[in-house]
């Protein structure tokens, strides 16, 4: 039976390098293991750095306004006028501060001690009477978001406190003519509260950091330091020192990876609407994803100054700015949009935004998952092809 | 005193060839900055450009029409589906179709014309609480304006009150001309920290600081010498920033140069200090680079860059004292865009100063006293 014995030896080969392989990588993964584990400046970044950013954003980061501090000149003191402004008093975003000159309350914008000023001019109760009265707001438009939030709330306190003093002096009513009025529902986020919105992107900036950033910075060094030729003169194989490398860095990435989700699930109240493991799933394609494009870099860089700096150019910025992290990318013009999709971090962001706040969308999820499929297999594939050049 | 001068000239032109002279580190010092300032330039905005809806319209009146009419005549909203009925809502919203999607109910037109309050139901993807919260402002302003068109056209007078609301430096209300001043200084910020935060720990790594320190050199002097070129390379960068933003983006500089570029110097060396700092307490390069991008990032989410400092709660305002970068944003925003002198910012230049004070000499100490 020659045949039959060949085939045995074969076998037994198989399932000897097979072990050698095995031992190899236990090998190398466990220096990999030790050398994280011994700098400490590695272990900050991967778990203290998260719980940092995650407080940050969860307490520190909102575009929500609440009690804005608002100039109110009062040029007319009747009891009219004081009745025009009495709203903004009971508005729990703005916080009113009464005035009786126009000079102190431009000094006060200036001094961005205040973010607005209403002004109700001195004839203002005569005018009101005669059905032409006007109330003057401004805004510091420098931090412009916030000051378009904080408008729309003046103008809106003001226009119905307004209108409830002209139904009472007898000016025209709106009784018997009719109007439309606009009923919001929101969708997703019903506590409309930026912080649902910025916690699950910080999920990506967090794997991305992970991924990316420090794989890049610690495969750079062993090029930089000349141990990578040791390790290629040795009998490991460019794909067990590559997987060495990815092995150690992925618990590290997962342990950040639950810790977001577990504060940001219980501290701060962010739902988990779709299931869990298909965010889980999206989680560890990512930080594949991360992990090729780390290892990409250093192989290409080969020294820690560019690996760092290309990492921070590629990934992290990318995620901050264009991915739509913090930015609509349905605001950005269309060149910048198609960029913008061009990083994985985006595709992830639409696809762990949509998971924890609104639910499985199954079209969006096998879309965005197979996207993510390729660029790992795109961005891993890739390190391995330059790892091997290299070795020759 | 020539000596001296002589001294830290000749140490600052080692570091700058240091820097220079790899032709792949002169490009990263540079071409970053310009694609980052036209990238972030036209990616920051929290203003509403582009809003995709979907009308459920059940009433199928000319009421309707006009009011949606209205609505697109902005350029901003887009009708991207129009549904037939109420299961087809989740369905727009939840793939991400739709930002919004507006309802007329059946009696839409018949209770406007008897006289009665009508509702228009808005349905918002919240997913982005701040493109949501934009788009049900704009479609109440737009409620808002065809109400009194309405009013006036049915018999109603010029309503009583008449609010006259105006934006003071950002007439536009416009992110980016908040965004692109401050970016003067944070993109700037980013690699004179790294840059700096290596300059020390690479040497150290190397073995070539020892060398430095046994050098007729004090240790003040290679401080000084060593914080020089990232400074002047920080301000080629902010430079380039601030062109884009003056000549490309027309964003108007209403302030002076002068203010502006003894403020930054303030910033830059307030920066390479707590740079310098970083590089001497490190052990090798890869710590120095990990520990300054530790600092760099909450240094940039609280400075005022992403959010307001001001919507922070108050232990976190109180932080960002201790934050070079707040105050740089804070004063290079207000020269740049309400054109105001030193007098009125000096005091975002003491905080600065404070951290620069403290740093430098620190960073200064540590070169004899930790050695590693």
């Amino acid at each position: 039976m020659p045949e039959s014995a060949s085939a045995l030896a074969r076998h037994d080969q198989q399932r000897h390098s097979f072990r050698a392989f095995a031992r190899r990588l236990f090998a190398l993964t466990r220096k990999e293991v030790r050398q994280l584990l011994r700098d400490k400046s590695n272990l900050s970044i991967g778990l203290l750095l998260p719980v940092i950013l995650m407080l940050i954003f969860g307490y520190g980061l909102s575009l929500d306004v609440k009690n804005a501090p608002i100039a109110v000149v009062m040029d007319d003191s009747s009891p009219t006028a004081m009745e025009a402004v009495v709203g903004l008093q009971l508005s729990p975003f703005l916080s009113p501060v009464m005035l009786t000159s126009m000079q102190k309350a431009e000094a006060m914008m200036l001094a961005r001690q205040v973010d607005g000023i209403v002004r109700v001019p001195s004839n203002y109760s005569s005018d009101l009477a005669a059905g032409h009265a006007s109330i003057q707001v401004v805004v510091h438009g420098a931090e412009a978001s916030r000051a378009s939030i904080i408008l729309n709330y003046l103008t809106a306190t003001l226009a119905q406190q307004g209108s409830r003093s002209v139904d009472r002096i007898g000016g025209i009513s709106q009784g018997g003519l009719g109007y439309i009025n606009v009923e919001s529902r929101l969708w997703f986020n019903e506590s409309n509260t930026s912080t649902w919105y910025l916690v699950p992107g910080l999920i990506v900036l967090i794997i991305t950091l992970v991924g990316a950033f420090l794989t890049a910075l610690v495969m750079a060094r062993e090029w930089e330091r000349g141990t990578f030729e040791a390790l290629f003169v040795s009998p490991v194989k460019p794909v067990e020192i590559l997987l060495a490398k990815i092995i150690p860095y992925f618990c590290v990435g997962i342990i950040g990876l639950t810790m977001c989700l577990v504060t940001a699930h219980f501290l701060f109240g962010v739902p988990i609407k779709g299931s869990l493991p298909i965010l889980l799933f999206a989680s560890v394609l990512y930080l594949l994803v991360a992990l090729g494009i780390g290892l990409l870099i250093s192989s290409v860089t080969k020294n820690q100054f560019m690996a760092s700096q290309v990492s921070l150019l590629v990934s992290l910025l990318p995620v901050f700015m264009l991915s739509g992290f913090m930015f609509d990318l349905r605001n950005v013009p269309m060149v910048i949009n198609i960029i913008g999709h061009l990083f994985p971090a985006t595709h992830f962001m639409i696809l762990i935004k949509s998971l924890m706040l609104a639910g499985n969308v199954w079209p969006q999820i096998i879309l965005e998952c197979s996207i993510l499929i390729a660029y790992a297999v795109i961005f891993i594939g890739l390190a391995r092809v330059v790892t091997r050049k290299r070795l020759d | 005193m020539f000596a001296l001068l002589h001294r830290i000239l000749i140490l600052c032109r080692k570091e700058l060839l240091a820097i220079l002279k790899d032709p792949s580190s002169r490009i990263v010092l540079i071409m970053p900055v310009f694609i980052q300032s036209f990238l972030f330039g036209y990616a920051a905005t929290y203003d509403l450009n582009n809003a995709p809806y979907a009308v459920l319209d059940q009433s199928r009146s000319a009421v309707s029409t006009e009011l949606i009419a209205k609505l697109e005549s902005g350029g901003v909203f887009h009708r991207v589906a129009n549904l037939t009925s109420e299961h087809e809502i989740a369905e727009a919203i939840d793939s991400g179709e739709a930002l919004l999607v507006l309802q007329f109910g059946q009696t839409f037109e018949q209770d406007l014309y008897a006289g009665k309050e009508t509702d228009l139901q808005v349905i918002l993807d919240a997913r982005n609480s701040n493109s949501a919260g934009s788009a049900a402002a704009y479609i109440a302003a737009i409620v808002a304006s065809f109400n009194q068109e309405w009013r006036l056209s049915h018999g109603g007078g010029e309503p009583a009150l008449r609010i006259e609301s105006r934006a003071w430096y950002n007439p536009n209300l416009e992110t980016r001309w908040y965004f692109m001043p401050s970016m003067i200084a944070s993109l700037a910020f980013l690699q004179t920290l790294m840059l700096t935060a290596l300059s020390v720990a690479r040497e150290r790594e190397q073995g070539t600081f020892d060398q430095l320190l046994v050098t007729p050199m004090s240790p003040t002097e290679i401080m000084i010498g060593k914080a020089i070129p990232p400074i002047m390379i920080g301000l080629v960068q902010s430079t380039i920033v601030m062109m884009v933003t003056m000549h490309w983006f027309d964003v108007p500089m209403a302030g002076s140069f002068v203010t502006l570029y003894l403020g930054l110097i303030f910033f830059m060396v307030s920066s390479v200090g707590v740079g310098l700092a970083i590089s001497a307490l490190s052990a090798n390069m890869q710590q120095a680079m990990l520990y300054a991008f530790m600092l760099m990032m909450p240094l940039m989410l609280l400075s005022g860059l992403a959010t307001p400092v001001r919507n922070m709660p108050m232990p976190i305002q109180i932080l960002t004292y201790a934050n070079p970068l707040r105050f740089a944003i804070d004063m290079i925003q207000r020269v740049y865009l309400e054109g105001v002198s030193l007098l009125t910012v000096w005091h975002d230049l003491v905080p600065l100063f404070v951290i620069a004070a403290l740093t430098l000499p620190w960073a200064a100490w540590l070169f004899r006293h930790r050695l590693v």
